[in-house]
């Protein structure tokens, strides 16, 4: 299932003028996320970028509903909303919650891990820009090896980046989705088919970062794909269990073309320090994934 | 019709939740709570309680759907404890804010470290300031009472209210609690109507960031600043007195027990000598008042049914007349002396020349009994210092041996 560009809802639920950076991989999503989830949306956020995108009191660009919430709470909180309308008799809305990297591999896993295994009727996006961006750019167990941060200032991060989608699939999920914030109608898709199903619906979103990564705010969509094209990120859902390349990565997989990484690592400045060796280990590390998901994918 | 039943206090906060028609129950085992959600459970896997139940991994997590399903009109229960209660402290705080109306019974019990599961005050009492209201409750009949006044107030003001009973003494503790009929309560408690809507043709965005000074809204007007939101909270609690007053009044014309009185009196109209308490200790107090009555000394009890709002001007005019007043308490403010001490202390000052002998004793920590001997001891201490011997600065410790 895929759908052209032109058969997109022409509705928009983000006004132009939010208050993320520029070039901003957020907002590209988030746009498309919004589109394919409709107006009987409604959605939950703790403390991170996609707050400041929701804007200042008494005005936000987002045209659903929206509920913020503490920082280690996005999945009891979207849990809250789902078992709230359920109890009043409101069972036309979509619950989405959605939090950054920081507030899902880390702060938020508890309540997280605890809303998958009990099967909540929600859909929860962890939009990925792998570091706490919000407050500055700090580590997070999802920044890549490699990588400097305002915590890793002068030895990078050492540690590989946590595997959470392997996490989260371990919880027995109906729906379980990649996706990147440079393939709009791959976002768009996965939204739509996430929509239709019942149970925790998890999507993993990559995200570039421009002031984060270190990378000029031109080059967001440049990044996104290179993430893809080298494999960094590969595009894929689990449909109860059984997994499916999607979008480019399915074309990847299909021409058997791969970029190698350090078409992508060195257009950042986050990964400038990194030497020749770590960047064949990193894509000795890439390389292996990419082969266990072609297996996995049947290729 | 109503019926009396022997129940424990945890079997009375549930059966009282199930009276209040909560919709979602979000809740998380700790000693001496585990019982209310267990019983919970029963009642709507019986389907005798249409609500959604939550088995939630944490207190965090309690609080968190609690406050997101209050956030959409649904009435929200959960119950906790001592560590679970301050696990869920930011959450307190966010709830507060947020002006949701949570209904929340504390077993009261001593935090760790070290590890204790017995009563004491310190847990409910660490979260004074987070914006909750406190009902603090005498007896199990006063759990079942508190907590129907409790949905009805914290409803009507849109602030979020800890029912808090002594773990074990009351959670444990059977007792007969005449039970009202589900008719009666529904009387009483309406259903919970959102003060705002939730659709998608008029989206809302819920408490996002808010700034320093006020911002006009698209319309023009100014919107609340940060402050502006946080004193509307205040102005609720400063409001919530004689709200209370008269929804107790009401409840008392309902029920037959008038909650009217934010304290509890025992023989103080002649008084010259009060314990002033909190929980079950006020019946505890009540006895050894008898005795000393029996010994000639003219002994009251004032007990505090709500802790926050303070009732300083009731508690004031309470004491005026008094000579000596023992504050004797199952939580300490480490550095300084028990919360209640202060709190009446500057009640008094507030209310001009009122200047009775006030001691403090910490008592009871971790589950320590309570002995009649001790309280004679504290009201003996109390009498002498009335009498003009020497005065002691700090709060004694009865019974906390080595
Ligand atoms: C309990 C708590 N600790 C710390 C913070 C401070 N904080 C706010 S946003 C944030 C980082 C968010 O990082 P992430 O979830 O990756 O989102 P991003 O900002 O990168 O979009 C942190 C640490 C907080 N709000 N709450
Ligand atoms: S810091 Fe990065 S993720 Fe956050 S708003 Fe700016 S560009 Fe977007
Ligand atoms: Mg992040």
């Amino acid at each position: 299932m895929s759908t052209a560009i032109l058969d997109l809802p022409e509705e928009e639920y983000i006004m132009p003028g939010t208050r993320t950076c520029a070039g901003c991989g957020l907002p590209i999503a988030y746009r498309y996320i919004l589109k394919a989830l409709g107006p009987k949306t409604i959605m939950t956020h703790p403390a991170c970028c996609l707050t400041i995108l929701h804007g200042i009191y008494p005005k936000t660009p987002i045209a659903i509903n929206a509920v913020n919430n503490t920082f280690a709470s996005t999945a009891a909180s979207a849990t809250g909303l789902a078992a709230g309308l359920k109890a009043t008799g409101r069972n036309d809305f979509t619950v989405l919650a959605m939090a950054g990297d920081g507030g899902t591999f880390d702060m938020g896993i508890q309540a997280l891990s605890g809303a998958a295994e009990r099967g909540t009727d929600i859909i929860y996006v962890c939009y990925d820009n792998e570091a706490y961006m919000n407050t500055g750019v700090q580590r997070s167990s999802a920044t890549p090896s490699g990588a400097m941060t305002t915590t890793t200032p002068f030895i990078p991060k050492e540690q590989p980046k946590k595997d959470f989608v392997q996490i989260m699939e371990a919880h027995h999920l109906p729906y379980l989705a990649t996706a990147c914030s440079a393939y709009p109608g791959d976002v768009y898709n996965k939204f739509l088919k996430a929509r239709e199903i019942k149970g925790t619906r998890f999507i993993h979103l990559a995200v570039p970062c421009p002031p984060g990564w270190g990378f000029p705010t031109k080059d967001t969509v440049k990044l996104g794909r290179l993430s893809v094209e080298t494999g960094v990120v590969v595009l894929y859902e689990v449909v109860r269990g059984a997994l499916q390349l999607t979008g480019k990565s399915l074309s990847m997989a299909r021409s058997g073309r791969k970029k190698p990484v350090e078409d992508y690592l060195k257009i950042q400045g986050r990964f400038k320090k990194m030497t020749a060796e770590q960047i064949a280990d990193f894509q000795r590390q890439v390389d292996e994934r990419w082969e266990q998901l072609m297996a996995r994918a049947e290729f | 019709m109503g019926q009396t039943l022997i129940l424990t206090g945890n079997q009375t906060a549930a059966l009282a939740a199930k009276l209040c028609r909560v919709q979602v129950i979000a809740a998380y085992p700790i000693t001496p709570q585990s019982k209310i959600p267990e019983v919970l459970s029963e009642y709507v896997e019986k389907g005798e309680l249409p609500a959604e139940f939550v088995r939630v991994e944490s207190e965090h997590s309690a609080m968190g759907v609690c406050i997101s399903a209050s956030m959409v009109g649904a009435r929200v229960f959960t119950a906790t404890a001592a560590n679970g209660l301050a696990y869920m402290h930011e959450q307190l705080h966010w709830a507060a804010g947020a002006r949701l109306p949570i209904v929340m019974p504390v077993t009261n019990r001593g935090l760790g470290a070290p590890w204790t599961i017995l009563n004491d005050m310190q847990d409910s009492i660490a979260q004074r300031d987070t914006g909750w209201m406190q009902f603090y409750c005498l007896n199990n009949q006063e759990i079942l009472d508190q907590t129907i006044l409790a949905y009805r107030t914290a409803e009507a003001l849109l602030v979020p209210i800890m029912v808090c009973f002594d773990g074990f003494r009351l959670s444990h503790t059977m007792m007969p609690v005449e039970i009202p009929s589900q008719d009666e309560v529904d009387a009483f408690l309406p259903p919970y109507r959102l003060p705002y809507t939730i659709d998608a043709q008029n989206p809302v965005n819920i408490n996002p960031v808010v700034m320093t000074d006020p911002l006009p809204d698209p319309a023009g007007e100014l919107a609340p600043s940060y402050m502006g939101f946080r004193r509307r909270l205040q102005e609720a609690h400063e409001s919530a007195l004689p709200v209370i007053a008269r929804l107790g009044r009401e409840f008392g014309e309902i029920f037959g027990r008038s909650y009217e009185d934010s304290l509890y009196r025992y023989r103080n109209e002649d008084a010259d000598f009060l314990f002033l308490t909190m929980g079950s200790l006020s019946s505890e107090a009540s006895d050894t008042v008898d005795i000393l009555r029996d010994e000639g000394v003219r002994a009251g009890v004032i007990g505090l049914r709500v802790f926050r709002p303070f009732p300083a001007h009731q508690l004031a005019s309470a004491v005026s007349g008094v000579k000596g007043i023992a504050v004797v308490e199952k939580a300490i403010s480490y550095g300084y002396e028990g919360a209640l001490a202060t709190e009446l202390k500057a009640a008094l000052f507030s209310a001009n020349g009122l200047r009775p002998v006030v001691t403090n004793y910490v008592v009871g920590l971790g589950g320590k009994d309570v002995k009649p001997t001790d309280l004679l001891e504290a009201a003996r201490d109390t009498l002498t210092q009335v009498d003009g011997a020497s005065r002691h600065e700090h709060p004694k410790w009865l019974g906390s041996g080595v």
